[in-house]
């Protein structure tokens, strides 16, 4: 396959960056979308130009460190993450247009990296069951029907790609915070924080600069793990029954 | 990463004595035969030397029940206002690492993080798929603390601590009662009460398991203690550092300088203990299932300022990966052995064969190796023996698949009778996922064609070498999780690698590190002392050193021939030939990178060359010690295999009156060569026996 | 930059002040007027039932409540309640979507839109259009202070006169602006049950997608309905 990548290049955050085009023979339908930046860099590398910066490490769609917009979509055109995006979802002689990840909470660092702590910061302010080591009630002691720890369980697959604040026109993060909420929110061990979680962590989440939801859809079209928009209506309700609580 | 299946440690019905079949029956000194019969090869070619005899000298003595208590009321305590006063840095926040800091800044201490990935959340233990085993025995099916100690030592085919792996069982079951109480959602049956899984030959249910995202959520639940504690500001992160240097004091661990991926920077960070949580060297092979990150860089630095390496040639081999397509190839994926339990493992009988499509041959031209040459077990040998023979009917030339380098990598898992017996339906139901996973990766529909598999580096169980305290021999250096030697032996069980982790991390650091800090807080140091400017001047002279090079090669190229030569001869199958051989080629090589590495860029931004580079630098001094203790080790024993060292029908034969012991290497200096310490293993509880699946 | 994650609260932690809390005045203020514009649609199928129904409906919306209330009463506390709702209305609206212009202050070069329904990416602007077409219609029929084609006593002379073919313009005015509530109260209808959470899961999104979706088209086509009527001369 023949494919001509225009990609964001920056050298820094303070840098204003552009498209950089470069043409690339010899890809095989079975690469990864990230080993042919790798084939990318190692051509840079040998021409003497720097290589592109890209995040990427597990490459096997499980630890959210990759994240493209590559064609104006969220990890591809797949519903996939970056890393499990392959050639094969594309055609010889295409061009394709990779950007990072665009949201002012997400900073770019250089070209295709940006800085996410934003996501560990909602988490710090309240996505944890306080539970000291060595606190813990034996496992049985508190049986959770099977139902809530499967969605529990569907809600914690989120992989904190950023995939969803990406997606969104308004790049909110409420998709990820969704997630924790509700994963949270299901199970009895996360009742007793349960107000105040919410409230701590939206009240984050907007300190951040993340945008308002206003329930597109975008999120759950783009997220790679199928968190479906069940669990901003969950947030939403949660932040709700918080207000009535009188937080 | 973990996976579904556990590893058959011993076949249920394993005879006490090597099998019968099995002549000349290595009777005492096993005989296995040598060219150089009466000196290591290792030594005769000047390649290491031997040194003094080392012990463990922190396990107290007495029953093996009561080994932990005792060590728990023995470490001295710290009194809670003291602890303030102590920092503590620990380099690596995945699961050993996470619960660790999570753990210590509950307890009050300063703690310093570090992670080279731009969330702890990323760390390599999230992509563990299958489970962690913990002794729980709700279901009351014969599991206790003493059968999961018993099958640990035996999986690990002898060649760990009896001590170590009876704490790892007892603890076990407080990492199960911690998670749940952290909101990990585990699976559960529809009363409400936690589900188990039976693996493999394991004969009880002890596998904890969150569908096929255990390692995800175990990581998750730590990482949530862990920002929970950085909120309350007990926990100092440093995330997108890479720890370049350990800085040692008058003999104690007393620091790192790291990185600053981000801005460059070069940083000193002083403490009163140093813990490595650093995970595995895989990626010294390249192609493993490793994150692209995984890297040897902290342990390596440790080991050359005094910690000694304990059995680097220890690697495990998955047989399921999802095979390399093309040279091109990055990275490794792993599938769940599960797949074993109804997928059959063929190649064609013909290698004219072997470009042809699968469905076209003919039933009576396959040829089902493990079931012909296992008819016991099948498809469902241990991981080293499954590797193994792929590899042999591959060598052969009866491969499928591409061509990789001069002959195809791949033999065919074939679902076909499943999908007759089971129904469509019942095969998505039960493999569904991973079906989906080798259909986005490959391309191809394995409901049709048969899937294609290769064994793939998986796991080191290896590392640096510690006492019953997890610390290493420099004192106020500790190693927690898949960075340390300890628990595994030569060969580590499925599900097992989570338990470890969060075992160190959660239960025994928090326990043994106070009775270290307890003598604290140490001296204060100047980040002016001699040592730590030398430490920081030596990291900074390597960073110009690479920059300044520029020479015509790649850092990956190095690194995939590097990976290339440990595949080839320090890989599945380990002859004293090849490992002489490696030696020299690694030599070549790591020459050649001093001299011929292209590293763009500056060393004042993000520079992803000048990171890599520096591990693969590292790797490389690593993979000649691998080589160095595989070539020393003149004996089959887990994922170490000797051809030297096996029985007639080709088994893994260990020879235990020689090598029962841990391999500890010192390292010998730049020029000098490295000295092997031998820490004698003796069992008192579980008994020495060859394994057998015939 | 911060790489480094430290904590950095927020200073005040309450829930009210949350974008959430504002898309919830957002959704209650929407929902309000949307059991308007019902109320309004039926009002307005009265057309059908000739001039004296429809006079008296309108004749009645100022009697209602009396004697308890006075003239016009009742309708004045409504005219003030949305009112009021239009304000927050309008203010949560520019508020999230001045954050939504902050959040994001470079664009992509190129961005495709995967799940966002026509009406939802038309919200904002559609919104706007609504806005001004409320003014244009309160002058027109409320306060008359725009008269097109001739101003008369009876309501339903002024509807009939208002859609004569002659000012065909008229129409083409009101049934744009019935697309844009189509539109706005398809997706409006949807959001405001996500915001208020009724939407856990998959059956009750698509129940509030359909009710969203009916409702729309209730509406609008129930609004343009007399009108098409006149303008064809069947209502006189």
């Amino acid at each position: 396959m023949k494919i001509t990548l225009k990609v964001w290049r920056q050298s820094g955050p303070k840098d204003s960056g552009g498209l950089a085009t470069y043409e690339l023979d010899d890809i095989t339908e079975d690469m990864s979308f990230l080993e042919v930046l790798d084939v990318l860099n190692e051509g840079l590398i040998t021409s003497g130009e720097e290589p592109v910066a890209f995040d990427s490490d597990c490459r096997e769609g499980i630890c959210g460190m990759c994240g493209l917009m590559i064609n104006g979509s969220a990890h591809g055109p797949e519903v996939t993450t970056t890393c499990q995006l392959h050639m094969r979802s594309f055609s010889d002689g295409e061009t394709i247009t990779v950007e990072p990840w665009r949201a002012d909470a997400f900073p770019v660092l250089k070209d295709l990296v940006v800085d996410r702590s934003a996501f560990d910061r909602i988490i710090q302010a309240g996505g944890f069951i306080s539970v000291n080591t060595g606190a813990a009630p034996d496992a049985h002691a508190v049986p959770v029907p099977k139902e809530n720890a499967d969605k529990a369980f569907a809600s914690a697959a989120c992989i904190g790609c950023g995939a969803c604040v990406a997606a969104c026109p308004n790049a909110s993060g409420m998709l990820f915070m969704g997630a924790k909420v509700t994963h949270l929110g299901l199970l009895p061990q996360g009742q007793p924080e349960r107000d105040a979680r919410v409230v701590k962590m939206v009240n984050q989440h907007d300190h951040e600069g993340f945008g308002g939801c206003t329930n597109i859809g975008e999120c759950a079209a783009a997220c790679p793990k199928e968190i479906p928009m069940d669990v901003i209506s969950q947030l939403n309700k949660d932040l709700r029954t918080a207000m009535q609580h009188g937080r | 990463m973990t996976d579904t299946i556990t590893e058959i440690p011993v076949a249920p019905t394993a005879p006490e004595a090597p099998s019968p079949a099995a002549p000349p029956a290595p009777t005492a000194p096993a005989a296995p035969v040598f060219d150089v019969p009466l000196e290591n090869a290792g030594i005769a070619h000047g390649l290491y030397r031997d040194g003094e005899n080392i012990s463990d000298t922190k396990a107290p003595p007495g029953d093996i029940q009561s080994k932990w208590t005792t060590r728990q009321f023995e470490a001295a305590l710290v009194n809670p206002a003291n602890r303030r006063k102590l920092t503590v840095i620990v380099v690596g926040t995945g699961l050993a690492g996470g619960s660790a800091c999570a753990t210590l800044g509950e307890a009050g201490y300063n703690v310093k993080a570090f992670c080279y990935q731009d969330s702890p959340r990323r760390a390599h233990s999230i992509a563990a798929q299958g489970g962690i085993n913990a002794a729980k025995n709700y279901k009351e099916d014969g599991d206790s603390t003493y059968r999961l100690f018993y099958d640990t030592v035996k999986g690990g085919d002898f060649r760990s601590r009896e001590s170590n792996v009876f704490r790892l069982a007892s603890v076990s079951t407080n990492i199960i009662d911690q998670c749940v109480a952290q909101g990990v959602p585990f699976a559960r049956e529809y009363g409400g009460l936690l589900d188990n899984r039976s693996f493999g030959g394991v004969q009880v249910s002890r596998t904890f398991y969150a569908r096929g995202q255990t390692g995800q959520q175990l990581l998750i639940g730590a990482y949530q203690a862990l920002e929970r504690q950085i909120a309350a500001g007990t926990v100092e992160m440093n995330t997108r550092h890479e720890m370049l240097e350990l800085v040692v004091v008058d003999g104690r661990a007393r620091g790192v300088i790291v990185r600053d991926m981000v801005s460059g920077k070069v940083e000193t960070h002083l403490a009163d203990a140093v813990v490595l949580a650093s995970g595995g060297y895989g990626n010294v092979f390249y192609l493993s299932t490793n994150a692209m990150g995984c890297n040897v860089t902290a342990t390596w630095r440790a080991h050359r300022q005094g910690a000694y390496f304990g059995n680097p040639c220890y690697t495990q081999i998955h047989p399921t990966c999802i095979p390399v397509s093309g040279d091109h190839q990055s990275k490794l994926t792993l599938m769940s052995e599960s797949l074993r339990n109804d997928g059959r493992i063929w190649v064609p009988k013909n290698r004219e064969d072997c470009g042809k499509d699968p469905r076209d041959i003919a039933e009576e031209d396959r040829d089902y190796y493990l079931e012909r040459i296992y008819p016991a077990f099948g498809n469902l040998v241990p991981r080293d023996i499954a590797s193994r023979q792929a590899k042999n009917v591959c060598d052969d030339g009866r491969g499928v698949g591409p061509a990789i380098g001069d002959f195809r990598r791949g033999v065919y898992l074939d679902f076909t009778d499943a999908l007759q017996r089971m129904s469509a339906e019942a095969v998505a139901e039960k493999y569904g996922n991973l079906l989906d996973m080798y259909q986005r990766i490959t391309g191809e529909n394995p409901y049709e064609v048969p899937m294609r598999i290769y064994p793939a580096v998986h796991y080191t169980m290896g590392g640096l070498w510690v006492d019953y305290d997890l610390q290493s021999n420099i004192p106020g250096l500790f190693v927690t999780g898949e960075a340390n030697f300890s628990d595994h032996g030569a060969n580590r069980l499925g599900a097992s690698a989570l338990m470890q982790g969060l075992a160190d991390g959660y239960f025994v650091l928090p326990n043994t590190i106070r009775d270290y800090l307890s003598h604290g807080p140490y001296p204060k140091v100047e980040e002016t002392d001699a040592s730590v400017v030398a430490a920081r001047t030596s990291v900074q002279a390597r960073i110009t050193k690479l920059l300044s090079i520029n020479g015509e090669r790649t850092v990956d190229s190095f690194h995939k021939e590097l990976g290339h030569i440990m595949w080839e001869y320090c890989g599945m199958e380990r002859s004293e030939t090849g490992l002489l051989k490696a030696v020299d080629l690694i030599r070549g090589l790591k020459d050649e990178f001093w001299r011929n590495v292209k590293v763009l860029g500056s060393a004042e931004d993000l520079n992803q060359s000048l990171e890599k580079a520096g591990r693969v630098a590292d790797f490389l001094e690593l993979g000649e010690l691998m080589c160095i203790d595989a070539l020393h080790r003149r004996e089959s024993c887990g994922g170490h295999f000797r051809v030297e060292s096996q029985t007639d029908d080709g088994e893994a034969l260990r020879n235990d009156d020689e090598f029962a012991y841990v391999a500890a290497w010192e390292w010998g200096g730049e020029e000098g060569m490295p000295v092997l310490h031998k820490e004698d293993l003796v069992y008192e509880y579980v008994h020495l026996k060859q394994r057998s699946y015939k | 930059m911060r790489c480094v994650a430290t904590s950095t609260l927020p200073p005040s932690i309450q829930a009210r002040r949350t974008t959430i809390a504002m898309k919830l005045v957002m959704a209650v203020s929407g929902s309000l007027f949307v059991l308007f514009v019902i109320a309004h649609m039926y009002g307005n199928l009265k057309m059908f039932g000739g001039q004296a129904a429809y006079d008296d409906y309108a004749h009645h919306l100022r009697t209602l409540g009396e004697p308890i209330a006075p003239y016009s009463g009742v309708l004045w506390i409504i005219r003030v309640v949305l009112l009021g709702s239009v304000l927050a209305h309008i203010y949560s609206a520019f508020y999230l979507w001045s954050r939504a212009q902050g959040a994001r202050t470079t664009k992509y070069r190129m961005k495709k839109a995967a799940a966002a329904t026509i009406s939802a990416r038309f919200m904002r602007w559609g919104g706007v259009a609504l806005l001004l077409f409320l003014i244009w219609h309160i002058l027109q029929f409320t306060t008359r202070t725009i008269n097109v084609n001739g101003s008369h006593d009876s309501p339903y002379d002024n509807y009939v006169a208002a859609f004569q073919p002659s000012v065909w313009w008229v129409f083409v005015i009101y049934a744009l602006a019935m697309v844009a509530l189509a539109m706005h109260i398809r997706h409006g209808v949807w959001s405001a049950t996500q915001t208020l959470g009724w939407t856990g899961n998959v059956r009750a999104r698509r129940r509030a997608n359909t009710l969203a979706i009916t409702l729309a088209a209730v509406v609008s086509i129930g609004f343009i309905l007399p009108a098409v009527f006149v303008l064809f001369g069947v209502i006189k």
